[in-house]
């Protein structure tokens, strides 16, 4: 599979990781990134919920786990990756900081993305419909959505904060599928910049 | 003068019952510090061994199953017991692979088992056959594999006492498999398996037709006591919903209770029929040893309790798969296999597979498992370009 087919987050993400490397996906889906990534010799790992998810990973030679961020990350044992993905999956946990903890317990660096609830077009759905915003990307009724902790770019660093991680890289996705690099501080700062204008966010960690 | 051959070769005899038995000359070493020589091991192949012997896959077979897993059995006149997942174009396609599925040490199908004469008397061995375990059955199975010129399996694949027995071959032969997929299965036998196993092994003891093990003596059979102890073992194999909705509390070929012990329920009706049927095709002390050998399965024990251990520089593929309705070996059990493998960096699948049938769906049609082992098998034969 080439870049040009990856979802734009997971091209940034797979951009990320170097040549070689141990990286454990969760919520890996059918396995794109993760065979992506094989054709740079990375050790690939997966933990999927979905079972026909699983077996589409299990047929394309990937080893997955079925399981769930929010349970099954307490078995892995302590900086054996040398990166961890969660690609727009955070805002689906039932426990964020639980799961983020975790994930930068595990690996050495850790890889994320996820929609931004700041984007301009979700602000003013709300301000002018007065109704839960429902996007391209975040398309599910209120009552029905899987995606029950959203928050801004803005929101996230701060929790990285709370956690204690160093932000190696960010990245903005734009609308139009694009990404550009972002500077966190941006996303803190004045009521500009990328926590109004992007669509979601790409994001290298480090435990400091 | 002529020196005696240190290993004497196998002698293969076709036989009708029982598939292929080949008997081994060179004493097997087991587990409880005796060996057994000479021992038969009695098999069934599939599917043709390719010109590099790199298309083998090693069926291990479940504890009262056999060697025919694809074709008809020849007490029974069945079905093989795995007939949905092997054969021609199935998910273990014998077009492409060669599939051999071997009677386990201990039973009763052709391979040595207590049924069978102990040399040393001349008589049947009955409780003097030694105590085997899981490992000795592998050991076994190894032979057989190497008296068919195969170095290195593709895959072994096993449900339940069969998962056990894949999990072993990678523990004691790592190089010899190159995939691994033990399916309802666990890493060690809990305290409420042993605990089931043990009112079975009581149920057969107590028949007076057991007769301390030595019933081929007497010339009687403790039916009696392996049918109880197939009903109990049935119930562990089914989950409590299918049980409930299968039978519920009907009535078995009446309007009102009766008020006598005659079965007045269906499900008694079933558990009798299952009993019944099982009695004309297995050896009870067959059944008493075999038991005790998953009853002494932990795979961790020779790794001072750590699984991960088992696994170390383990270069094979993993691929796990549980059930959700199985309450036998659950889905927690198997996933402990997963997690100790991912503790190692080993390459390791985990499915579960939803589905109401209990711990015996891996025997029965489960789409999304034949799909998992098609994919599995799929990408482990393009391994090997």
């Amino acid at each position: 599979m080439s870049a040009a087919a990856l979802r734009p987050d997971l091209a940034a993400i797979a951009a990320m990781i170097r040549p070689g490397a141990r990286v454990l996906d969760v919520g890996c889906g059918d396995g794109a990134l993760l065979e992506h990534l094989k054709a740079k010799n990375v050790d690939g790992r997966g933990i999927e919920i979905s079972q026909a998810n699983v077996n589409a990973c299990v047929a394309r030679g990937l080893a997955v786990v079925q399981g769930d961020a929010d349970t099954d990350l307490l078995d892995y044992p302590a900086q054996v990756f040398d990166a961890v993905i969660l690609s727009q999956t955070i805002q689906a946990t039932e426990k964020p900081r639980v799961v983020m903890d975790h994930l930068l317990r595990i690996g050495r660096r850790v890889a994320i993305s996820l929609p931004n609830f700041g984007y301009w077009k979700i602000r003013l759905s709300l301000l002018t419909g007065g109704r839960m915003p429902r996007t391209r990307t975040l398309d599910h009724s209120w009552w029905a959505t899987p995606n029950i902790h959203l928050c801004t770019l803005a929101d996230f660093v701060d929790l990285t904060r709370e956690c204690s991680a160093t932000i190696v890289e960010a990245h903005a996705l734009n609308n139009n599928g694009t990404t550009s690099p972002m500077k966190p501080e941006s996303l803190t700062h004045g009521y500009l910049g990328p926590n109004l204008f992007a669509q979601g966010g790409v994001f290298l960690l480090k435990k400091v | 003068m002529t020196e005696a051959p240190r290993f004497l070769r196998p002698v293969t005899t076709p036989s009708a019952n029982v598939g292929t038995a080949v008997t081994f000359e060179t004493p097997l070493p087991l587990d409880c510090g005796r060996t057994l020589a000479p021992f038969t091991v009695a098999y069934m192949t599939y599917g043709s061994l390719n010109a590099q012997k790199s298309n083998a896959i090693l069926i291990c077979h479940a504890l009262t199953m056999d060697q025919f897993v694809a074709s008809d059995n020849p007490i029974t006149g069945k079905p093989g017991w795995w007939t949905p997942m092997v054969g021609p174009g199935k998910p273990i396609d014998t077009d492409r692979f060669f599939v051999i599925c071997a009677n386990v040490l201990g039973g009763c199908m052709g391979t040595t088992g207590p049924a069978d004469t102990d040399p040393a008397t001349g008589k049947p061995y009955g409780l003097n056959f030694p105590m085997i375990t899981i490992r000795d059955m592998v050991k076994a199975q190894k032979r057989l594999v190497e008296h068919l010129g195969i170095d290195k399996l593709l895959a072994v694949i096993g449900g339940s006492m069969g998962g056990m027995q894949a999990l072993q071959w990678a523990a004691s032969y790592p190089d010899c498999v190159r995939a691994v997929m033990p399916i309802a299965c666990a890493a060690r036998h809990s305290a409420q398996n042993i605990a089931f196993h043990e009112v079975g092994r009581q149920a057969i003891m107590a028949d007076p037709d057991w007769k301390g093990g030595e019933y081929q003596l007497h010339d009687t059979r403790p039916s009696k006591g392996l049918a109880v102890a197939r009903m109990a073992a049935h119930i562990t194999y089914v989950s409590e919903m299918a049980l409930q909705q299968k039978f519920g509390r009907s009535l078995q070929n009446r309007e009102t209770l009766s008020f006598q012990f005659a079965p007045d329920f269906q499900i008694e009706s079933y558990l009798h029929h299952q009993g019944a049927t099982f009695v004309d095709r297995f050896d009870a002390n067959s059944y008493l040893y075999i038991t005790r050998a998953m009853d002494y399965f932990d795979l961790a024990e020779e790794h001072g309790g750590q699984l991960s251990d088992v696994f170390r520089l383990n270069s094979a593929r993993f691929c796990i798969i549980a059930f959700t309705s199985d309450w036998l070996f659950p889905t927690v059990e198997n996933k402990r296999i997963a997690h100790a493998l991912n503790a190692v960096a080993a390459q390791v699948s985990f499915v579960e597979i939803k589905t109401d049938k209990g711990h015996d769906a891996f025997l029965l049609d489960e789409p999304e498992m034949f799909a998992t082992v098609r994919g599995f098998l799929n990408h482990a034969a393009q391994d090997l370009g």
